[in-house]
C-alpha cells in the first residue's frame, strides 16, 4: 500500500466538497422540492386537478418518455443540439444531453387520464386527481 | 456522487438594459448558439413557449435583434403550487461582424427553437487569392 502524505486541510476540503456535492445532487431526494436538475418544472393548480408546465425547447417528441404511477411522474429523454458541419462555433449556450427526472406530488393521480401536450417547446402535463383522492362535500343530515 | 455530465437546468438570465419597459412582464435573454460558415451565419435561439407568429426579427445598422413574445394569457387563472422558473418575453440583440444580405435571411421556428440563417453579402465573403 502506498501512503501519500498530503495536506490535512486538503483532505478536509475534499470531504466538504463531497458532502456539498451530495446535497446538490438529487440522489437522495428526487422530489419536487429538489431544485436544479433539468428540465425546470412549474406546477399549477387548475380546479381540482394539477397542471405541470415544463420548459423543454427543441426536443424530439418521440424521444420523450413519460411514465406515471400513483403520485409520481417520470420524464426522461434526450435533448440534442444540431451542429452544422464545416462551421466555426462562436457561441454555445444551449445545453444538451440525456435527462431523467421524477416528480412526486402530494396527491394521488389518475394515471389513466393523464394528458401530455408538447407545443412550442413547452410540455404541459394535465394531471387529474384520482377519484378517491378528491375532496367530497358532506351534507349534514 | 454527482456526475459531471448531469444536465443542469439553465438559470434564465434577465435582461439588464438601460431602458425600462412599459409592460410589467419580465424580459429574458434566450440561450443562443452561433455558428459561422464562410458564406453564412447561423444563429439558434431557444425561446420555449413562443409561438411562430409572435417572433420579430430585424437587422438594422448591423445589429440583429430578435424578440419573442410569450402568450401570457395562457397562464392567467392558474394557481402556482411549486415553481422553478420564471416566465417572460425574450429579447436579444447581436452586433454583426460582417455584412448580411437582408433580403435572404431565412428563419425557422420549431418546438420553441428559432433558427436564423443569415447569408453574407457577396463582398463580405472571403476570397481565396491565388499566388502566381
Amino acid at each position: 500500500m502506498v501512503t501519500t502524505f498530503s495536506d490535512p486541510f486538503e483532505a478536509l476540503l475534499r470531504l466538504q466538497r463531497a458532502l456539498e456535492g451530495r446535497l446538490a445532487s438529487d440522489w437522495l431526494h428526487d422530489q419536487t422540492t429538489s431544485q436544479g436538475p433539468f428540465p425546470p418544472i412549474n406546477v399549477f393548480q387548475q380546479g381540482d386537478d394539477i397542471l405541470a408546465i415544463i420548459e423543454l425547447p427543441g426536443i424530439d417528441k418521440n424521444s420523450l418518455q413519460i411514465e406515471a404511477k400513483e403520485n409520481t411522474i417520470r420524464i426522461a429523454g434526450q435533448k440534442s443540439v444540431a451542429n452544422p458541419g464545416g462551421a466555426s462555433v462562436h457561441r454555445r449556450e444551449r445545453t444538451f444531453g440525456a435527462f431523467d427526472r421524477t416528480l412526486s406530488l402530494p396527491v394521488a393521480l389518475d394515471p389513466e387520464r393523464i394528458k401530455a401536450e408538447y407545443r412550442d417547446g413547452i410540455l404541459a402535463l394535465h394531471l387529474p386527481r384520482s377519484e378517491r383522492d378528491r375532496p367530497r362535500t358532506i351534507k349534514i343530515a | 456522487m454527482v456526475s459531471s455530465h448531469e444536465l443542469q437546468a439553465q438559470k434564465k438570465r434577465e435582461i439588464a438594459g438601460k431602458e425600462e419597459t412599459t409592460i410589467p412582464a419580465r424580459l429574458f435573454v434566450p440561450a443562443a448558439d452561433i455558428y459561422e460558415a464562410p458564406d453564412a451565419l447561423t444563429v439558434i435561439l431557444e425561446m420555449p413557449g413562443v409561438e411562430k407568429s409572435n417572433v420579430s426579427i430585424s437587422v438594422e445598422d448591423g445589429v440583429l435583434s430578435v424578440e419573442g413574445r410569450l402568450d401570457l394569457s395562457k397562464y392567467q387563472g392558474l394557481q402556482p403550487l411549486y415553481t422553478e422558473y420564471n416566465i417572460g418575453h425574450y429579447s436579444r440583440s447581436f452586433r454583426l461582424s460582417s455584412k448580411i444580405d437582408q433580403s435572404k435571411i431565412a428563419a425557422e421556428m420549431k418546438d420553441g427553437v428559432l433558427s436564423l440563417q443569415l447569408p453574407k453579402v457577396e463582398q463580405a465573403k472571403p476570397r481565396t487569392i491565388q499566388i502566381n
